[in-house]
């Protein structure tokens, strides 16, 4: 085995990638809120322009980019699937009989930190609906279409103002946001160890730093259904 | 100094490859005994009735070993922070109390016999580099080599892990990464150690996955259970001295 495959693949190097995938991801959400937060203006035009202009300023680039991102999202759950799963499997096949109890302190065995998998793995499950919703229909289906600047294209504003008349719709938006802020509670501070960019005198204000990012995205993310299923646009800027 | 009662709930088990269970037993016990003066004592009823005593590991009995160690009701050495199991005294424990009693758990711990486990993978991990490499000859000045305090303070500290396992039997992924952490950290940070730095990383971080260990998924509980409370960032330091041994910057 080559030296960097032999350390990309040992107990350590998937912790490196799960955390460069983790950290590239949170760098997507970065400008996935912001463009989102576009939709909070009312005006239909600011996001379906985003959209169409990210289509045309990456031109050919643009599907690589696109597979780039799901390739983030597959390396990150295949190895926390392997690592969570099989690892720990393999590495404590048969487990305690008295419930583990966490000693306190620093200890993050904790509500985010031990449910990385399960926060993670509804993501998951919110990718996939939420790529059917927002790229498929909208994308590829005839339905949500509109002119900007003469030129045809996907009707976000309207697709989101529609899902987000329906409370079901926006309850669920809003839940899978508070899972996010728990993943990304653990998360952050997590990616920092595994890199081992972690000075010890760091580790409390990256933890504390974590749950800003964590409230941050959780909370900007979900205001917008909760904004457009009440028309707040409407109410506040006409 | 009054006695106590405890109901025991202990695990049992023949040898490595079979099957092992609860027994229950009843004692009563000055408050002032120690968790494994508990056990002795135990032993000793279990015995005077013809049966089989449990058997744990011990040695020096006063934290410094590493020898001992179990679970006790589910956190490695007991409830008590940074104490091994045969610094914790029944006094911790509620009169009627049950307490459940167990072996550390990793597929690279395997089980001996009742509360006795294997730990020899950390023996193999530490052939691979926990050791520096000296000519032999006449003792050097005490002085001669400079070290820093903080740097001293910080090699002392990761050199303080007695290698009892508790680590890995809390980690729930089952990884020796604060052991292992703990080596390199006491090693590489002092002169003496630098010369090997890389090659010892390398070494004993493959040993430790050879070994079965898990993942480290930074949950810290290892730190929270260690009798000596290391702390994870010498996890932090493993992490980095693995890149850094890869990238050639540590030979
Ligand atoms: C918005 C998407 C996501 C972001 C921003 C994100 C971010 C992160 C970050 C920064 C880490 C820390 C890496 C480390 O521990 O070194 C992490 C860990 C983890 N992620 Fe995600 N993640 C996302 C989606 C997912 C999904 C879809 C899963 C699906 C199973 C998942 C499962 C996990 C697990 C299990 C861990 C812990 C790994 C371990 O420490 O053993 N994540 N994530
Ligand atoms: S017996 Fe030596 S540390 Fe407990």
């Amino acid at each position: 085995m080559s030296a960097l495959k032999k350390m990309l693949f040992s107990s350590i190097g998937k912790k490196y990638i799960m955390a460069v995938s983790g950290l590239g991801l949170v760098g997507f959400l970065v400008t996935h809120l912001a463009a989102n937060l576009l939709l909070l203006t009312g005006n239909p035009d600011l996001l379906n322009g985003y959209g169409a202009g990210l289509k045309s300023t990456l031109g050919p680039l643009f599907y690589p980019a696109e597979a780039a991102l799901v390739g983030l999202f597959l390396v990150h759950i295949i190895l926390a699937i392997y690592i969570n799963v099989a690892g720990k499997k393999a590495a404590r096949p048969i487990g305690y009989a008295k419930a583990q109890r966490g000693k306190g302190g620093e200890s993050k065995f904790g509500l985010a930190g031990s449910n990385m998998l399960i926060t993670g793995g509804l993501l998951a499950f919110f990718l996939v609906v939420h790529l059917w919703q927002v790229r498929y229909q909208v994308q590829f289906g005839s339905k949500f279409r509109t002119m900007l600047n003469g030129e045809q294209v996907g009707d976000l504003y309207r697709y989101c103002d529609e899902i987000f008349a329906s409370p079901l719709m926006v309850v669920f938006y809003v839940g899978v946001m508070l899972f996010l802020g728990l993943h990304l509670r653990h998360g952050f501070w997590s990616a920092i160890q595994s890199l081992g960019a972690m000075k010890p005198e760091w580790s409390k204000s990256i933890h504390a730093l974590g749950l800003i990012i964590a409230i941050l995205f959780a909370v900007g993310f979900l205001i917008i259904p909760i904004w457009m299923h009440f028309g707040m646009a409407a109410r506040l800027f006409q | 100094m009054a006695n106590k009662n405890f109901k025991l709930e202990i695990w049992r088990q023949d040898g490595p490859n079979t099957e092992g269970k609860f027994e229950t037993f009843n004692i009563e016990i000055n408050e002032h005994a120690s968790f494994l003066e508990m056990l002795d004592q135990l032993n000793e009823d279990i015995m005077n009735e013809g049966g089989r005593p449990v058997e744990f590991d011990s040695d020096c009995r006063e934290g410094i070993c590493g020898s001992c160690g179990c679970m006790v009701n589910g956190a490695a050495h007991g409830p008590e922070r940074e104490t091994a199991v045969c610094q914790l005294h029944m006094r911790t424990f509620q009169n009627g109390e049950t307490i459940t009693v167990e072996p550390f758990r990793a597929k690279a711990f395997p089980i001996v016999r009742d509360l006795v486990v294997d730990r020899n993978a950390f023996d193999r991990i530490q052939e691979k580099g926990g050791y520096i490499s000296v000519n032999t000859g006449p003792k050097p000045d005490a002085n001669a080599i400079k070290i820093g305090k903080q740097r001293a303070d910080e090699a002392m500290d990761a050199a303080t892990c007695i290698g009892c396992g508790a680590c890995v039997a809390a980690c729930p992924n089952a990884s020796a990464s604060l052991f292992v952490g703990a080596r390199l950290k006491h090693f590489g940070l002092l002169p003496q150690g630098a010369p090997e730095r890389g090659r010892r990383t390398l070494r004993m971080v493959e040993q430790m996955d050879d070994e079965g260990f898990g993942a480290c998924s930074n949950i810290g509980e290892c730190e929270a259970v260690c009798p000596k409370g290391i702390s994870i960032s010498a996890i932090g330091h493993m992490k980095r001295d693995y890149l850094f041994a890869n990238l050639g910057f540590h030979k």
